[in-house]
């Protein structure tokens, strides 16, 4: 049974009907982040006292710097897929609300966008 | 407004809310989670750091070995274990499993437990890689 308006729904007061996909890129990311993550967060705790050339040198292997990558987009989806919870939960007011969310997906694109370049430029001038 | 409006309680009514293991560590979550969103922020920094050259590498070294930046990684590397173990059993949850409160309470306390125990290996790994390194 129909429980809405169409301009109800129209006017954005209802279900968009996309929570499920939201609900599960969160859980996909989540599984990937298990073993990114405990493998980055290992490396990077080897690495970041380390001198300079030799965390630089880490990123010089293809295989790492493919599974850096995908830690990266994995981390800045989770983590805005995330934040996004925590804005709709708490900020009442719609139109503050869907601004911070769209600026909060903004400045994660941009992040894994900066790192990947950045990782990209030290494996290839390695 | 109606009367009926104005006698709704406030749920939960956060001034004599009793804080409990459950509550306390699903909050621990999200505040976690916020602290490793802004981690993300310094990962990529370093990432640009690493690209960038030795002065600016240096200089987020320096940073992080501060005092104040170190009793930050600290709380990152808590914020990142944290997050982990209580992530799968909140993939535990989603599959179905460990419902019954005996059984929350327990995989809560071996989350706050397992957590702080990682947390305790990576900060003495790190200590002892600042000095081989130094």
């Amino acid at each position: 049974m129909k429980r809405e308006t169409d301009l109800h729904r129209a006017k954005g007061l209802g279900s968009a009907k996309k929570g499920v996909g939201h609900w599960i890129a969160q859980r996909v990311t989540a599984v990937a982040l298990i073993p990114l993550g405990i493998w980055f967060v290992g490396a990077f705790l080897l690495l970041i006292f380390a001198p300079f050339d030799q965390a630089r040198l880490w990123l010089s292997s293809i295989w790492v710097v493919t599974a850096t990558i995908l830690f990266v987009v994995a981390l800045f989806y989770h983590g805005c897929l995330g934040m996004q919870m925590i804005w709709e939960d708490y900020i009442p007011h719609e139109g503050t609300r869907w601004g911070v969310v769209l600026a909060t997906k903004f400045l994660g694109i941009c992040l894994s966008l900066l790192s990947i370049i950045s990782i990209l430029k030290v494996y290839l001038s390695a | 407004m109606s009367s009926l409006e104005q006698k709704r309680p406030l749920s939960p009514h956060l001034q004599v809310y009793k804080i409990q293991i459950t509550s306390l560590l699903s909050i621990l979550h999200r505040g976690t989670g916020i602290l490793l969103f802004m981690g993300s922020i310094l990962w990529a920094v370093w990432f640009v750091a690493l690209a960038t050259g030795p002065q600016s590498y240096g200089k987020l070294q320096a940073l992080f070995l501060h005092p104040l930046g170190l009793l930050f990684l600290m709380g990152w590397a808590f914020s990142f274990f944290y997050h982990l173990c209580n992530g799968l059993r909140h993939l535990m949850w989603d599959l179905g499993y460990g419902y019954d409160m005996p059984t929350v309470r327990f995989t809560g306390w071996a989350v706050v437990v397992s957590s702080f125990a990682l947390t305790v290996m990576a900060g003495i790994i790190g200590f002892m890689l600042i000095r081989i390194w130094a």
